[in-house]
């Protein structure tokens, strides 16, 4: 199929971007997105003009390194991480637009490329479990239900990509937060530092310049993995229950 | 020279001429001994560093997979000064993570005969014989603690109802010691090394160096004494200066272009450390994974497995007869069913080892009944089929254990594996070959220690199922941290200035390769150098090689590499983010390692796990080992950009363990 792409162009942080308009011919529906974006490179270098810059590792939905707004919906229509995104859920003559996450708090560092370090910082602000190597008693020591086990693994496939910023209007991260503060609060190796973590982690949050949640629910609607909106609910329990207790 | 002697008594030596004989090596670290007390007698000899010296001692790590987050962590908590390196935007974000199946431990739990010593005999045996005994043994005694190490950081592994933990049993293993957290298991332990890592970073132990690549390894006065890094933001050239330097770079698969490894992998770490000198040992042991989605076009990128513990229910056929390969295959009658794995190899079935799985596959293909999409004339895919297990245990239970493995494949083929049967094929994986390592994990060069995929030491000719993430989090957590001590204990170095030598050699190499793959100005891509490597090495130095076919790949991989460097065209500057550049360099040193993979295949005149030679096997088609001959390390050391590499044996012997044909039928 023909495609128009829409891509936004910014060659560093310190300058300011455009959409640059490119056409591009006999795209397989059996691509990936980013198999598109490889052929498109491919033109653009043979013309004597820069590839886009674009983050992607694994192309199997796992890294979280991928994420681009696609026609305006963090990792384009369906629910899937952009490496996922196949050319079969686009027509022949389609004009796509593709811009960068959209945040204060991921700054572009160039083209469709952010810097999402801020999650990093959240995360050690409490995003663990305190345990040295050598420290832990032996697994089966500390049985834990299954439901709770397996509803941890739900929360905790959280790739950290972003779109749930991305996506939400006020920016808000909260549910990149609360995935991390469930999965851990649901496991009794997480209880013991539960209240300061999600202090913490929450102070880190707004330091970073996310903004608040008010339930809009966008993120989980864009999120890859399908982390459901109650974690955000998690959260707030759980700080309510910090503050209560002091901290 | 060794020189192989042939059936008929006629001398020969496939690899003469493309290499130089060498003295032999030996691990001088490994204690003599009982095998199962090695390890504490290596643990109690290697010497204590006073914790008030510990913050004095620099580390630099490269890597922040399973092994590198892991070691950066322990050695952090341990109070070294850490320095961590990674290319990604965050550590979180290593290949490790795409690990599906499960991670191995000595546990029993399930009482049906596992202990240390059957994961030790597994490996070496599933490694065929190719692996370091003593390094093996080893593995197995701290499988166990990894476990409870993950447990406590909350990674949440399936559990039974009773809230204990679950298992399953993997390819090419007769006993559940398998624990997993979904398909996502490598997903869950390396996010648990990461939070190790982010705390410690938080506690100030560790400084992390994201989106910088490691472009030159820094030898001054003979030992490992920094590196030199790009970062990929700025375009800055930064010289990083320790006492110790560790690889934990990961594996080099995607010199094949086409592999399972993510689009960044490189070997470049490993290959600027084994020009200045580290040995680079068996590279030629390639996994090729049995169970992955088939090629469907050439514009593909990489190629997606799915977990071999889909093994464990699905059953492998393709039609008996041709004519039907292109029908739909809920229209073929059982008879018409070829389930050659469970015909061939009636005692494992379609739990054989992935060499014997992946070549199966390749036969059938080969003798033209395969399905699927034809590309490039023949169809390459054969049918892995869950008709017989969703009627046992149900469609739920099915969708519980393989549910996200199903939603990945109709999302890429766009079929439902839950009603047509998936296809899979073959593609590469993993590497056993690596830097050479002695028990200590140190490389040749003195203060340059390799952990998890990076070195050579663990899996031999092959790997079995779930043994590469138990590998990187052994070496990382418990492993590497006691033997570097030793090394450690005469530390801290002498500092060393920017302006020593070796510095400014090292500084000057990096900039002027990056000068002129900018200036060339050619008419390539570098990606269509490094597809043109891919079909290579794919076609010479994949499934099955020949003595003729591998000189002919390194012919066609030494003009491809004059072509690269006089006609590769990378616009952009080096003062910025620059994704041509950073891939130029990668491709550049996979042509090189390409040959030497080449010479090493060649000079292997013996199959053995993923390497087979066609010159090599039984009257039905099976691999055939030569212990007499082969039973070897092949350490490579570089002579010069212009010169035949030099060929260092280490004799592999087996003390605790005996050396046996496999036989899986």
């Amino acid at each position: 199929m023909n495609l128009t792409l829409k891509i936004w162009r910014q060659p560093d942080a310190a300058s300011t971007g455009a959409i640059h308009t490119y056409q591009l011919a006999d795209v397989s529906p059996d691509m990936s997105f980013l198999e598109m974006l490889d052929v498109l490179n491919e033109q653009l270098n043979e013309q004597g003009e820069e590839p886009v810059a674009f983050e992607h590792d694994c192309r199997e939905g796992i890294c979280g390194s991928c994420g681009l707004m696609i026609n305006g919906e963090a990792h384009g229509p369906e629910v899937t991480t952009t490496c996922q995104l196949h050319m079969r859920s686009f027509s022949d003559g389609d004009t796509i637009t593709i811009e960068p996450w959209r945040s204060d708090a991921f700054p572009v560092i160039k083209d469709l490329v952010v810097d999402r370090s801020a999650f990093d910082r959240i995360i050690q602000q409490g995003g663990y479990v305190s345990v040295n190597t050598g420290a832990a008693p032996e697994a089966h020591s500390v049985p834990v239900p299954k439901d709770d086990a397996d509803r941890a693994f739900n929360v905790a496939t959280c790739i950290g990509c972003g779109a749930c910023v991305a996506a939400c209007p006020n920016g808000s991260a909260s549910l990149f937060m609360g995935a991390k503060i469930t999965h851990l609060g649901l496991l009794p190796q997480g209880q013991p530092e539960r209240d300061t973590r999600v202090v913490n982690m929450v102070a880190q949050h707004d330091a970073e310049g996310f903004g608040g949640c008010t339930n809009i629910g966008a993120c989980t609607a864009s999120c890859p993995k399908e982390i459901p909106l109650d974690v955000i609910s998690q959260l707030n329990k759980d700080l309510r229950t910090a503050i209560r207790h002091g901290h | 020279m060794k020189v192989t002697t042939g059936p008929s008594g006629e001398s020969y030596d496939d690899a003469a001429g493309y290499y130089t004989p060498g003295e032999p090596i030996v691990d001088t670290k490994a204690p003599a001994g009982p095998i199962a007390e090695r390890w504490q007698t290596r643990q109690f000899e290697a010497r204590l560093v006073n914790p008030a010296n510990r913050r004095k001692l620099d580390v630099i790590i490269v890597g922040t997979g399973l092994a590198g987050a892991s070691a950066a962590a322990t050695m952090g908590e341990a109070g070294y000064n850490v320095k961590s390196f990674c290319y990604q935007d965050s550590p979180r974000r290593a290949h490790s993570i795409a690990a599906q199946g499960g991670i191995n431990a000595a546990k029993n739990y399930k009482e049906d005969g596992d202990s240390v010593h059957r994961l030790f005999y597994d490996t070496v045996k599933g490694g065929d014989y190719r692996s370091r005994e003593s390094n093996v043994h080893r593995l197995a005694e701290v499988s166990a603690s990894i476990i409870d190490q993950c447990v406590a950081q909350g990674v949440p592994f399936a559990r039974e109802y009773g809230g204990l933990l679950d298992n399953r049993s993997f390819g090419g293993v007769q006993v559940s010691r398998t624990f997993y957290a979904r398909g996502q298991t490598g997903q869950q332990l390396l996010i648990g090394a990461y939070q190790a890592l982010e705390r410690q970073i938080s506690a100030g132990t560790v400084s992390m160096y994201s989106r910088h690549e490691m472009l030159e390894l820094i030898v001054a006065d003979g030992k490992a004494r920094g590196i030199i890094a790009r970062d990929m933001v700025t375009g800055e050239v930064e010289t990083h200066l320790a006492d110790v330097v560790v690889l934990a770079s990961g594996g080099y698969g995607n010199v094949f272009y086409l592999s399972t490894n993510a689009m960044g992998s490189n070997v470049t770490a490993a290959w600027r450390a084994h020009r200045k000198g580290a040995y680079m040992a068996n590279p030629c042991y390639t996994q090729i994974h049995p169970t992955c989605i088939p090629v469907s076009g050439s514009h593909q990128s990489k190629l997606t497995l799915m977990s071999e513990s889909l093994r464990n229910d699905g059953r492998i056929w393709v039609p008996k007869n041709q004519a039907d390969c292109d029908k739909d295959p809920r229209d073929i009658p059982e008879e018409d069913r070829d389930y050659y794995l469970e015909r061939i190899y009636p005692s494992f079935g379609n739990l054989v080892p992935r060499d014997i799985a992946s070549r199966a596959a390749k036969n059938v293909c080969d003798e033209g009944r395969g399905v699927g999409p034809e590309v490039d004339g023949v169809r390459r895919g054969v049918y892995l089929d869950f008709a017989d297990a969703t009627q046992r245990l149900g469609k739920d239970a099915v969708a519980s254990k393989y549910g996200n493995l199903f939603d990945m494949y109709a999302r890429i083929t766009g079929e439902d594996p839950y009603s047509v049967p998936m296809r899979i094929y073959p593609a590469v994986h993993y590497v056993m070959g690596g830097l050479w390592v002695d028990y200590d994990l140190q490389s040749t060069i003195p203060g340059l220690f390799v952990t998890g995929e990076a070195n050579f030491s663990d899996h031999g000719a092959n790997r079995l199922g779930a043994s590469a993430l138990m590998q990187g989090l052994a070496d990382g957590y418990f492993v590497l941290p006691h033997t570097i001590r030793d090394y450690l204990a005469d530390g801290p170095f002498e500092p060393i200035a920017e302006d020593h030598p070796a510095v400014v050699e090292a500084r000057e190499s990096v900039q002027s390769r990056i000068d002129h793959f900018l200036s060339v100005n050619g008419t390539r891509s570098v990606d269509s150098y490094h597809r043109e490597l891919g079909n290579i090495m794919w076609e010479y130095c994949g499934m099955e090689r020949s003595e003729d076919g591998l000189k002919k790949a390194i012919d066609l991989i030494r003009t491809l590499k004059d072509d690269f460097y006089r006609n590769v065209k990378v616009l952009g500057a080096a003062e910025t983010m620059n994704q041509s550049l950073e891939k130029a360099g990668r491709v550049a040193d996979f042509i090189e390692l390409g040959e030497l993979m080449c010479i090493d295949a060649l000079n292997r005149r013996e199959s053995c796990g993923g390497h087979f030679r066609a010159e090599s096997q039984t009257e039905d088609g099976e691999a055939l080992r030569h212990d007499d001959e082969y039973a070897y390390v092949a350490a490579w050391e570089w002579a010069g950009a212009d010169a035949a590499p030099v060929l260092h044996k280490e004799d592999l012997v087996y003390t605790a363990i005996e050396m046996k044909q496999r036989s899986y039928k």
